[in-house]
This record gives structure tokens, C-alpha cells and sequence, in this order.
């Protein structure tokens, strides 16, 4: 107490004679004419510092508040596309539920050794040491990059995996969309389908977001099984290798017709916006494939993981 | 407050209108009226804006060098947009994602820079600032005019309350897509300025060429 009382006047008074040349020089600039090389310099240096000080100085005092109103934004997506999430829902305790987890692409495994909560799967796709590039015949999203690990969902309920939240993108028609796919715990049933982060037109593309489309989604099936999409690296004991399956989930023009063979993998496409809707149709067949989850989602599936 | 004071305040909401006597500041107008809330807090930003940095300037104006007048402003401007876009994001972070863009673009907006130029150069802090929440209010007043008919027509609904029963929901009303859509308001600005300069024709401007008799005509 008696410390930073005694300090404070001395650093003030240590500071005294600059403040003074300070004062004194800006005593005469702001006497110079208004035109003058020296009293231009001078002020546009003055502004800048005042309006850096500013903006800095907001950015900085109000980044917490941004970032819970950031991280409450991401639960309340999550939440919605497990269909979890009503008007009077608790967004933290109903999160309580969901535990995150790393999955590694390649491998279909848990990775442990990275931070669940702190990843962030789409700032890991820019890194380079992070991610890899997709060549572009296999870029059927049109993402350019993927990353190596993503970071999954899995809803649980009384110790039971009840569904699983998988974040995707891909190119529509403006926009690099971003969104969640939730599937049950069978790893084939299609929960929810939820693309929070778009630009597409407003009123035809930009309908990725109308609840009644996204309610279609439900019930739907992502993988036909032909037997043919197998994956071979050694993910079982008996060096078996896994059906995969064939990703049949997409986007018809011109309406489903409930009942009809294969009914069970299509969605309506949306009206007018056909370059929009092929994009959905792939980035959902980008990310259900053994390109993206599909190694992960087959090992669920199998129960070996 | 005086005379001179209540004036700068109340002109720009009818007879001095930015947006239907100047037509300034349509861009935005166009953008973010589809819904009330939107147009509630872009009214709300710009207001803010305009008046704070017409006060700035007008606290430095006797010392802003003339070459670099419109940068100056420009950073003042700026820096308090960009203060507004924080605090937009950290107090109403659902609004701020749906106007987007659109705060940000009240850097280049037509009727922050025309009140610095026109006005705060040449006027002290007090009533710099009262010719800013002026001008704002006009701004406002328009912005709010037409978001609320374009809800209200265009969804049924004010503030997301439903006003008109929808006829998908049981109700009566058929709503007009083409209100939710951004020429609606383009129609809806161009109404209101018809109203406004019948109602006051002394807004009508001259036009700017005569057409003179023919050559005998006058005989």
C-alpha cells in the first residue's frame, strides 16, 4: 500500500519532463498553418494512434464476451442437429451429454493424444502439418484441403452411444458451406443434417437453413451395402476387411416418392437451386466416404471401435 | 436546448431527410430491412456512428489539414464502426451474423461522410453530434418504416410475433415472397419518397433543363 503510493508520483514526476516536451511540442504544431508538411504529418500520426487505441482497445476488452457468445453459438448447432435442442433446453446441461472426441480420418481410430476440447477441425485444414491437400479428381467437395484428425460428437445417454455429430463442408454455389450430419448409433441412420455457416442465394440456396428441408432428413439412410467399397487396411484380427459400403445418401430434383425402392437414401432436392443442392449431394458424399468418415463409420458400425 | 439546436435535431427527420430528400444511404436501407430487428439495430449502429464521429471531426476540424480531409474522417470513421461491430458481436451476437457485412459497410456509408463534410467541418462538438442523432434518426425512421411493411406483409410477422395468421398455419394471410427480397424496398423507398414530396412539394426538385418555346411559337 505504502509501496505504490510512494511509486506512483515518482514514476509521474520521472515522466514529468517528457510530457512537458510533449505539450510543448504539440502547442506548436497545432499554432502551424493548417497546410504545413510538418502539422499534416503530425495530426494524421495523432489520429492514427487514437483511432488504434480504439479499435484495439475494444477488440480486446470485449473478446471473452465474443467468445462464449462464439462457443454458445457452436453448442446450440450441435444441439439442433442431434435434435436436442428445444425452446426451453439448458444449452450446458443438455452439452453435459456430448462428449467430443478426435477421429482420425485414415485410420478410423480415436486419437487421445490431442485436446478434444480445444481442436478446431476447420483451422486444422489450413495447417499444412495438420491436413493434407486433396487432389483434385478426388475433390468432390471442392474444399482443397482436409484435415488429418476431425473432431466428432458422440450424444451419449446413460453411458450408451445414442447418436454421433459429424462436421462437414463443401462448395455450393457461393460458399464453402459448414454444417454437422448426425447419425444413430447404427452408424447408418441419418439424425439431422444442419449447415449453420452458408452464403448461398437467399430464398432458393440460402433454404439450406428452412427447418421443413432439414426436417427431411431424418430417417434417411447414408450407405448402401453392394459389397463392393471394402477397405483394406488391417482393421480386423483376422485380417478381414470391412464393408465400407457404397454412399447412396443425396439430393433428387423433382421430389421423393415415399415407398419407392431406394426412397430410403434420397432427399428433394431444393427448388431453384440446383448448383446449391449438388453441393450438398457432395459434401455428403465426400464426407461419407472412406475419404472422410467412412473407415470411422464402418469400424462403429462393425462394433470395433 | 435552444432554437438553433432543436432545428439541426428535428429537420433531417422529414424535411431534410437523408435517405428521401438526399437520397444517400440506400445500400444499406435495401440490405437490412427485411426484418425489424435487423433494421432496429443497423438504426440504432448508425446513429451512433454519425453522431459520434460527427463530433470527432468537429472537435478537430479547425485543425485537419485540407489534403488529407477525407482520410481523417475516414479514420475516425472507421475506428468507431469497427467499435460498433465489436460490441455488436459480444452484446447482439445473432443480429450481428445476420447483418454481416452490413456494419461494417457504414464506413462507405453516404450519410456518415456527407454530415462530416457537409457539416461537422464546419459547426462545434454540440451541435455536430445533435446533426448526427438527427440524420441517424431520419435514417432510422425510413429503415424502420419500411422493415416493419415488409415483415409484416412479407412474413406475417413484427419481431418475429406473428401479426397476420398465416395460411400454411391455419390462418387467412397469403404472404408476398417478393417483400422478403431486396427490390421490394427499392419500391417501398420510391412510395415513400413520392408521399413525402407530395405532401411537402417543395422537395420536388427543379429539373435541370427547361424546354423552351419553339422558334414562333410564341406569336
Amino acid at each position: 500500500m505504502l509501496n505504490s503510493n510512494a511509486g506512483q508520483p515518482q514514476a509521474l514526476s520521472a515522466l514529468q519532463p517528457y510530457i512537458e516536451k510533449g505539450r510543448q511540442y504539440a502547442e506548436r504544431v497545432l499554432a502551424l498553418s493548417n497546410d504545413s508538411f510538418e502539422k499534416t504529418l503530425a495530426v494524421a500520426f495523432a489520429l492514427c494512434l487514437v483511432g488504434a487505441i480504439l479499435v484495439a482497445g475494444s477488440a480486446v476488452a470485449l473478446k471473452p464476451l465474443q467468445q462464449i457468445n462464439k462457443s454458445r453459438d457452436e453448442k446450440v448447432n450441435i444441439l439442433e442437429v442431434a435434435g436436442l435442442l428445444d425452446k426451453d433446453t439448458n444449452i450446458d446441461e443438455a452439452f453435459r451429454n456430448i462428449e467430443p472426441r478426435i477421429v482420425d480420418l485414415a485410420t478410423g481410430d480415436y486419437v487421445d493424444t490431442v485436446d478434444a476440447r480445444s481442436y478446431d477441425q476447420w483451422k486444422a485444414a489450413k495447417d499444412p502439418a495438420l491436413s493434407v491437400a486433396i487432389p483434385p479428381e478426388k475433390d468432390t467437395a471442392n474444399i482443397r484441403r482436409k484435415p488429418n484428425q476431425a473432431k466428432v460428437y458422440l450424444v451419449k445417454e446413460a453411458g450408451q452411444l445414442k447418436s454421433l455429430i459429424l462436421p462437414v463442408n463443401g462448395y455450393g454455389l457461393w460458399s464453402t458451406m459448414f454444417g454437422f450430419i448426425a447419425l444413430e448409433a447404427d452408424a447408418q441412420t441419418v439424425v439431422g443434417m444442419n449447415l449453420y455457416d452458408q452464403a448461398e442465394t437467399p430464398g432458393l440456396g440460402g433454404e439450406v437453413v428452412n427447418p421443413k428441408w432439414k426436417a427431411l432428413w431424418k430417417g434417411k439412410k447414408v450407405y448402401n451395402f453392394t459389397g463392393k467399397e471394402l477397405h483394406e487396411s488391417n482393421l480386423t484380427e483376422k485380417g478381414q476387411a470391412i464393408e465400407i459400403g457404397e454412399v447412396a445418401l443425396g439430393l433428387v430434383k423433382g421430389g421423393v416418392e415415399p415407398g419407392k425402392p431406394g426412397a430410403e437414401f434420397q432427399v428433394d432436392a431444393l427448388a431453384g437451386a440446383t448448383l446449391t443442392s449438388r453441393g450438398v449431394s457432395n459434401l455428403v458424399q465426400y464426407w461419407m466416404s472412406k475419404e472422410g468418415y467412412g473407415v470411422y463409420l464402418a469400424k462403429i458400425r462393425t462394433g470395433k471401435i | 436546448m435552444n432554437k438553433e439546436h432543436t432545428k439541426v435535431l428535428v429537420d433531417p427527420l422529414v424535411d431534410n431527410n437523408p435517405i428521401t430528400l438526399q437520397v444517400l444511404g440506400i445500400c444499406s436501407a435495401l440490405a437490412v430491412t427485411s426484418q425489424l430487428s435487423t433494421a432496429l439495430i443497423m438504426s440504432l449502429a448508425l446513429t451512433s456512428v454519425t453522431a459520434f464521429s460527427s463530433a470527432g471531426i468537429a472537435l478537430i476540424r479547425n485543425h485537419v489539414p485540407s489534403s488529407i480531409r477525407i482520410i481523417a474522417q475516414m479514420v475516425i470513421i472507421a475506428s468507431l464502426v469497427i467499435v460498433v461491430d465489436q460490441m455488436l458481436k459480444a452484446f447482439a451476437y445473432e443480429i450481428s451474423k445476420q447483418l454481416s457485412v452490413f456494419v461494417g459497410l457504414i464506413i462507405t456509408n453516404c450519410i456518415v461522410m456527407g454530415r462530416a463534410e457537409a457539416y461537422a467541418m464546419k459547426n462545434p462538438p454540440l451541435e455536430s453530434f445533435l446533426d448526427g442523432i438527427g440524420n441517424g434518426l431520419g435514417y432510422s425512421l425510413i429503415l424502420i418504416t419500411v422493415a416493419t411493411v415488409r415483415e409484416v406483409l412479407g412474413a406475417g410477422k413484427l419481431l418475429g410475433i406473428d401479426v397476420l395468421p398465416l395460411l400454411k398455419d391455419g390462418g387467412w394471410y397469403v404472404p408476398n415472397g417478393l417483400l422478403l427480397l431486396p427490390p421490394s424496398a427499392f419500391f417501398l423507398i420510391g412510395l415513400l419518397i413520392w408521399a413525402v414530396r407530395t405532401w411537402k412539394p417543395q422537395q420536388v426538385e427543379k429539373p435541370d433543363f427547361a424546354i423552351v418555346p419553339a422558334h414562333g411559337e410564341a406569336h
